[in-house]
Formats: C-alpha cells, sequence, structure tokens
C-alpha cells in the first residue's frame, strides 16, 4: 500500500523530512511542499538524505519551487509537480499523510 | 474520487491556507469531488468576513466563499476552535449574547463530528497545516 507524505518545513529548520525518511515504505512518495522544497537544492543540506531516499520517489510542488527562486537548482531525479500532479499523486497512492 | 480538505492554519500567516485553496481549485478542475473542507484551530479565521486585506493582495475568505458558490462546497468551521477565535453566526451570537456575527457566506459552524465523516466518506483526505 503506497502512501503520499507531504513535507511542508525546510531541512534548515527542523528535522521533519529526515523523521519522514525514516518511516516512509517502497513504493511511497514523498511531496515537498512549501518550504519543504529546499530539502530539493542541490548541495543543500538535505542533498544527501535525498540520495539515500532509495525506493522512494521525491516530488517537489513547482508553485512553491518558482516562489523560492529554486529553479534549475534542484537535485537531479527529483520530479517537478503541479497542483494538478500534487492532486494525481493524492489519487495514485492510497492515503495521504502530512508531516506537519 | 471523493476528496476531504483540512485547514488549520489562519490566513496570512500561513501558507497552508493558500496551498489548500490551490490544491482544491486543481482537484476540482480535474473533475473530482470535495465533500467538504473543514477549517480547524487557527483555520477557523478563514472564515470572518471582515477581513479587509489590501487591494492588491488576494482576499483569502474572498476566495473560498466564491469557490464553495460556484462548486457548491461545504465549508465548516470547527465550533470550539471558532468561539475561542471570535467567529460567529447568527445563532452562535444571540447563544452567547454577543452585538455581531462575521461569519462569511459559504461557510457554517458544527462539530469535529464533521471532520470524522469526512474520514469515513472520502477516498482521501489530505491536511495542510503548519
Amino acid at each position: 500500500m503506497a502512501m503520499l507524505h507531504t513535507v511542508n518545513k525546510s531541512p534548515y529548520q527542523c528535522d521533519t523530512l529526515e523523521s519522514c525518511l525514516k518511516h516512509v515504505g517502497d513504493g511511497d512518495v514523498v511531496l515537498l511542499i512549501e518550504d519543504g522544497v529546499y530539502a530539493a537544492m542541490k548541495g543543500g543540506k538535505a542533498a544527501e538524505l535525498i540520495a539515500n531516499a532509495n525506493g522512494v520517489k521525491i516530488c517537489v510542488l513547482s508553485a512553491d519551487v518558482k516562489a523560492r527562486g529554486l529553479e534549475g537548482k534542484l537535485i537531479d531525479g527529483v520530479e517537478v509537480v503541479d497542483y494538478g500532479g500534487f492532486v494525481d499523486l493524492v489519487v495514485e497512492t492510497d492515503k495521504t499523510q502530512a508531516w506537519l | 474520487m471523493k476528496l476531504g480538505i483540512c485547514v488549520l492554519e489562519g490566513p496570512y500567516q500561513h501558507e497552508a491556507s493558500d496551498t489548500a485553496y490551490n490544491f482544491a481549485v486543481a482537484a476540482l478542475e480535474k473533475g473530482h469531488e470535495i465533500f467538504r473542507i473543514f477549517f480547524y484551530h487557527d483555520g477557523v479565521n478563514n472564515a470572518t468576513r471582515l477581513m479587509v486585506p489590501p487591494q492588491d493582495d488576494r482576499h483569502i475568505q474572498q476566495r473560498w466563499s466564491e469557490l464553495a458558490e460556484k462548486h457548491d462546497l461545504d465549508l465548516v468551521v470547527c465550533v470550539a476552535a471558532a468561539q475561542r477565535r471570535g467567529i460567529l453566526d447568527e445563532d452562535e451570537m444571540k447563544r452567547h449574547g454577543k452585538d455581531a456575527n462575521n461569519i462569511a457566506p459559504g461557510f457554517r459552524i458544527s462539530g469535529l463530528g464533521q471532520l470524522i465523516e469526512a474520514e469515513i466518506e472520502c477516498d482521501r483526505v489530505v491536511f495542510f497545516g503548519d
């Protein structure tokens, strides 16, 4: 059973993403939204964490990436989705867990 | 698919309310049904019709009210959270002997059971908060 995890905290603020990645299962998707998108920054604090997230798809919300000027600065392999893509992820997975 | 949304943060204070709105719009555009949007904790502050943001800023309450009217959405405000924060409808105003109410069009005040019902009825419920 695949789950969608939304993470909205910057890795520079707290360790929400780290906690989340300790709990994800194979086939799960982690969607970084709001300040959470900072984790997808190339060479950033969470880069290693993201690189080691095997079997988990990491996505970022395009509007939040754009709002923070991170376009073109994302880690390779991170998938960029728009709000429609966010909705699709909610539908495609069995449950959505918000890591608030 | 039948979706539910829960908003836990107030307008202009946190991005949660904006993210939830954009998500709701995208879901409706894709043809999904939104069974209910539940406003809880500081999220109840989305429901005051007395907010007056600058004209060049988004009007978060109006935006919810318009979306609700257009798509016949059920916007529910948690009663206990609303009372604490001074969000009142006509009935609550009278019940507590207050001289005014401020609930915006399209919103209604009800209990936490409405969130539980959404969890039971919906295929997915998505939470937006801090």
